[in-house]
């Protein structure tokens, strides 16, 4: 199990051929990436992203254990990135590796749910009208409960 | 203790951190007097419900009592992934 938390830019492909080498005993590797939205009309400049340094590696080591306890893990991998970031680029990516696929896909979708509400990253947009922070949704906040 | 602040209530009050002599029992004890010391501390804490706490980066709850906490941290609901 692995958690970065970096400013510095990633290569999803990179970090996804890296994960799926190292494994040994897994039979299904599901990642996801996050990338940067652009406002709905465009015109988003950047976005900036704000953590909690010590709580954010904390708290995202905390949902990879739930996660490793609830399914049949043999692997995970978090990357959250931090500071100012262009649209499309990747913010954030999860891998999980299991011996079957159901448990990497329950696993990562269970990862991006927590971390979409559990760890402490906050985003701000910046466009043509000024900068604003993006609310928390309740339909992220309502997607812990089926878990 | 030191109290932390992230996100735009860091950008109302004005300072990411610092620290602060109290004698609060809890939480809402520490946020009362806060918002009593200054215009900008009342209008960050202005709705309670939209603010999270963590305790020593542990989220915890606004009754939560401080006795042993050294950081205090208050900010908006989490929008990370």
């Amino acid at each position: 199990m692995q958690v970065r938390v970096q400013a510095e830019p990633f290569d999803t492909g990179a970090e996804t051929g890296a994960f799926v080498a190292r494994q040994s005993g897994a039979g299904a590797v599901v990642t996801f990436t996050g990338i940067v939205r652009d406002l709905p009309g465009g015109g988003l400049s950047r976005m900036e992203i704000e953590h909690y340094p010590g709580m954010t590696e904390r708290a995202i080591g905390e949902i990879v254990d739930q996660a490793a306890a609830r399914w049949a893990l043999s692997d995970a991998l978090v990357i959250h990135r931090f500071g100012p970031l262009r649209p499309a680029e990747p913010i954030m990516m999860v891998a999980t590796a299991a011996p079957h696929r159901a448990d990497a896909f329950m696993a990562a979708d269970f990862l991006m749910d927590y971390l979409k509400s559990r760890a402490p990253f906050w985003k701000k947009e910046i466009g043509p009208d000024g900068a604003e922070w993006v609310a928390a949704k309740d339909s992220d906040e309502n997607a812990l409960n089926r878990w | 203790m030191d109290v932390l602040y992230f996100a735009w209530v860091r950008e109302r009050i004005g300072l990411p951190r610092e620290r602060v002599q109290t004698e609060a029992e809890t939480v809402a004890d520490l946020v009362a007097e806060l918002c009593a010391r200054e215009e900008r501390y009342a209008a960050a804490f202005a709705d309670p419900a939209a603010l999270r706490v963590a305790l020593d980066q542990e989220l915890a709850d606004f009754d939560a009592p401080l006795k042993g906490v050294r950081e205090v941290a208050f900010f908006p609901p989490m929008t990370g992934g």
